[in-house]
């Protein structure tokens, strides 16, 4: 069966979507998520969506579960590549997020995540307003 | 061929002549456009006309016969609605060849009422028709324009700045309405992923009124921003401007606001783990240049 992969880096998880995303697929997706969190102890999970190019409420709402879920089990999530396209069609939809970190590139969302991981940049990057 | 056609293919010199005189002394602008180009209008207008009734009669001006008149009129009216004339004008131009028209059918019919009355009304309908076909010309002309402007107008109203590495400025000039946000939030979005920017400066000095349409249009790009990894910041709120926000209960709370657009760079540049430092002004060119140094 096709299955989005989730790759382990260290404390962190990698996932990239480079699929057309299904409903099944997406609960696959949160439940292998969640086992690994708890299988590796991770305490970050990134998701790149660079190539996912068509988004619904679905997809938008698999994307606020992962993180909620992940935020449970003691995680934080990160949400890299959105295509401008994608972000237009989600707000559009009336889904922004809230509870979703979000990041230009795999490489700012990685930094961000042992930022937060590592509580030193929490200050600046969590509360902007107070910094 | 009919009797219309007839008197006019007889009577044709006279009635140009006449017609043009008339022109000169009636509603024509001489500001707009020269005298021997309007007697050449009038002229290749009056052929076309006759050419027109001759093949194929007055009734059905739709028919191909009557293209190249029709061809004619649409042009000059679009030329016309562009040298800036009124579109009364421009219909009153064709209306005006009835005088002359009418006098020549009344020369050649004195003696038959009945056939004056038909054959006036014969050229009455046909004039009507022509002068109606100018004013449709007319108005489509105007509408190109004015839909031709409001392109450009989204073209140049919509730039995206790059201040700094990183940072960008959308500078908002007028009115938000939906199909401007949506240009302005594409813009600002494809920039965003072409420079790899994780802050955006939305400046709204140029925004006459900020209205809850307005902040709600302002509130969805800087959400679809977010969602993509970038940070906004809405600078240029005017001191009129805050107390309507305040007055319209509109939440602003989770966006960064600042009063200008230099102080929303200065923050931007505080977030990025940047600080602009003064040092010792240059003597030649520029005094008080500031450098700045990356922290």
């Amino acid at each position: 069966m096709e299955r989005i992969p989730v790759l382990r880096m260290g404390s962190l998880l990698l996932i990239t979507i480079q699929v057309d995303m299904h409903d099944k697929l997406a609960l696959q997706l949160q439940d292998d998520v969640t086992q690994r969190i708890s299988d590796w102890g991770s305490t970050g999970v990134l998701i790149d969506i660079s190539s996912l190019e068509i988004v619904d409420s679905f997809i938008g709402r698999m994307l606020a579960n992962i993180a909620a879920m992940s935020r449970v089990l003691g995680a934080e999530t990160v949400v890299v590549g959105m295509q401008p396209a994608v972000a237009i069609t989600l707000v559009e939809l009336g889904m922004s997020l809230p509870g979703v970190r979000t990041a230009l590139s795999v490489e700012a969302g990685m930094e961000l995540l042992y930022g937060a991981v590592a509580g030193l940049q929490s200050g600046s990057e969590d509360e902007p307003a107070q910094a | 061929m009919s009797e219309l056609a007839e008197i006019i293919f007889r009577n044709e010199d006279q009635i140009r002549a006449e017609w043009i005189k008339d022109m000169g002394r009636s509603v024509q602008r001489t500001d707009l456009m020269s005298r021997a180009e309007l007697d050449e209008q009038s002229s290749a207008l009056l052929s076309a006309i006759v050419n027109g009734i001759k093949r194929s009669g007055p009734n059905d001006i739709t028919t191909a016969s009557w293209s190249g008149a029709r061809e004619l009129l649409a042009e000059i009216s679009s030329s016309r609605a562009r040298q800036g004339f009124s579109p009364a004008e421009v219909a009153t131009f064709v209306l005006s060849l009835k005088q002359p028209l009418f006098s020549a059918i009344r020369k050649d019919l004195e003696k038959s009422q009945d056939k004056l009355f038909n054959v006036i009304w014969t050229a009455t309908e046909l004039l009507d028709k022509l002068a109606l076909t100018t004013t449709e010309s007319y108005m489509t002309a105007r509408e190109e324009l004015i839909s031709r402007q409001q392109q450009e107008l989204l073209e140049l109203s919509t730039p995206v700045v790059k201040l700094w590495d990183g940072i960008l400025a959308l500078p908002i000039i007028g009115t938000l309405d939906s199909a401007r946000t949506q240009v302005v939030m594409e813009n600002l979005l494809q920039s965003i992923v072409a420079t790899n920017s994780r802050y955006a400066i939305i400046d709204i000095t140029g925004v006459p009124t900020v209205d809850t349409l307005v902040a709600q249009h302002l509130l969805k790009t800087i959400t679809a921003a977010r969602l993509m990894g970038a940070e906004c910041i809405i600078s240029g709120v005017r001191p009129q401007i805050a107390q309507t926000i305040v007055h319209l209960g509109i939440n602003l709370e989770d966006v960064v606001t600042k009063a200008k657009l230099s102080d929303a760079l200065a923050l931007a540049l505080q977030r990025s783990g940047r600080a602009v430092v003064r040092t010792a002004a240059t003597q030649a060119g520029s005094g008080g240049l500031l450098s700045n140094r990356e922290a």
